[in-house]
């Protein structure tokens, strides 16, 4: 054993303790925003993998392939470094102007990786209504578009409500990921501290500590979420 | 493709090194996970108290943190500081353990307890039960959920990025600070994983299929 003398005060130590609690806002604001655009993606690209035209069929799975067989960090950095340069030399000029570009990019990444994620519990999730219900929908006069928005994508959502919560939390956790391109979130936090007071250990273990306190609470809003729009005689919990 | 192919041999040097660490992190953490599994349906509360704590917690910990805590408290424990490789296969392995180990766990529930019964009524200990019987059923059953498991493992790998190590991703964001090639680069690096990850998802799928068709064992 290292004679190592632990000093805990770097968790709330000035401006230590103020750094980790900004990290955790990063974290939080990261998330929620890139859950909206993983939601509205996921149930875009999930949906086109139900439909009859095959085409869109074949794009919905393209895109969950693509999404999900890359890891996240090469998806970040081929965003952060290549996405300028394929936007050619004036807008690649332009882009990189934006202050805060890399906090920008990392929602979007997130949010694109994830939305492959949620699109597989889309598909799920109509494939558990079974056949039956499409006849029975189309036959009250609703086109399809109708027959998607009012009744089959409701319905799957609701379905696949406990996954969703697994997703909405794992994308707390991969937003760490952000940190390798610069977005101070929690995790980026921690290593700063390490790299001002060497204290790595106890900064990082109070992240861990963060973390856990932040899924805690996603899974009791979840939990509220769940229960109110619970189909009723189905899950039973 | 002129920079990605004059750099060829030390990307794939790259790539070979998030292989190794994929099969260390692979090897320890399905054995790890295995016992994992058995603790998380054991009936002792000193066994399965402590396992379920570890599971739940790690599960809810961002891996890249995991790999950074390793490598801060490595170094006091073994008392010099640490290779970047060592660290991120001691973090792979406790941490996919945790994954595995649910999988695992889940693999043992479909189980039914007369076959358990039956397994100590021929005079199989405990012991003999799991390395004989609860593991190798589990591992057929639960066959798709552990190649996914696997390939999301290896994409992971590219994570101990953040600690030094020259895997494929860090050699990568080299070449491309000398060579400033990023499209093609990145590119390359998304194509090799997916080729492989997307193989890895086809087989998963067999065997999914397979299974659902034979409904039983």
């Amino acid at each position: 054993m290292l004679a190592y003398k632990f000093d805990w005060g770097v968790l709330w130590r000035q401006p230590y303790g103020e750094w980790l609690l900004q990290g955790l806002w990063l974290t939080i604001q990261l998330g929620a925003l890139a859950w909206v655009i993983a939601l509205s993606l996921g149930i875009l690209f999930g949906t086109l993998r139900s439909v009859r035209f095959w085409p869109l069929r074949i794009l919905g799975a393209l895109y969950v392939e693509i999404f999900r067989n890359i890891p996240f960090l090469v998806q970040l950095f081929f965003w952060f470094y290549a996405g300028p340069m394929l936007l050619g030399k004036t807008l690649q000029f332009k882009i990189n102007q934006i202050s805060g570009l890399n906090y920008y990019i990392a929602i979007f990444g997130l949010g694109l990786y994830t939305a492959s994620r949620v699109a597989e519990h889309v598909r799920a999730g109509f494939a558990s209504i079974g056949h039956g219900q499409f006849d029975a929908v189309l036959s009250t006069g609703m086109t399809r578009l109708q027959m998607y928005w009012y009744v089959m994508i409701p319905h799957a959502l609701r379905l696949i409500i406990p996954p969703l919560t697994t997703e909405f939390l794992t994308i707390f956790k991969n937003s760490a990921v952000a940190m390798t391109i610069g977005v101070a979130e929690t995790t980026f936090m921690s290593y700063k501290i390490d790299e001002q007071t060497f204290h790595g250990l106890e900064a990082t273990t109070g992240a861990m500590a963060i973390y856990l306190v932040l899924g805690m609470t996603v899974v009791k809003l979840m939990d509220l979420i769940e229960t109110r729009f619970r189909i009723p005689g189905l899950m039973s919990r | 493709m002129d920079a990605v192919l004059k750099n060829l041999p030390y990307l794939l040097g790259g790539f070979l090194t998030n292989l190794q660490l994929a099969a260390f992190a692979l090897g320890g953490g399905i054995s790890l996970g295995a016992l994992v599994g058995l603790g998380r349906i054991s009936k002792r509360p000193w066994v399965y108290y402590p396992v379920t704590l570890y599971v739940n917690f790690l599960r809810n910990i961002p891996l890249i943190l995991v790999i950074f805590w390793f490598f801060f408290v490595m170094p006091i424990l073994v008392g010099k500081t640490m290779d970047p490789f060592v660290s991120a296969a001691v973090s792979f392995v406790v941490f996919e353990a945790t994954y595995f180990g649910e999988i695992f766990r889940a693999g043992f529930q479909s189980i039914s307890k007369d076959l358990v019964s039956a397994a100590y009524s021929t005079g199989l200990t405990y012991r003999q039960t799991a390395a004989y019987i609860l593991v190798p059923i589990a591992v057929k059953r639960m066959l798709p959920s552990l190649i996914t498991q696997s390939i999301i493992t290896f994409q992971d790998t590219s994570l101990a990025y953040v600690i030094g190590l020259q895997e494929m991703v860090r050699r990568t964001t080299i070449v491309d600070s000398l060579e400033v090639r990023s499209v093609q680069l990145y590119t390359f690096v998304a194509i090799l994983f997916f080729v492989i990850c997307f193989v890895g998802s086809r087989i998963s799928l067999h065997y999914e299929e397979k299974s659902r068709k034979a409904k039983v064992l």
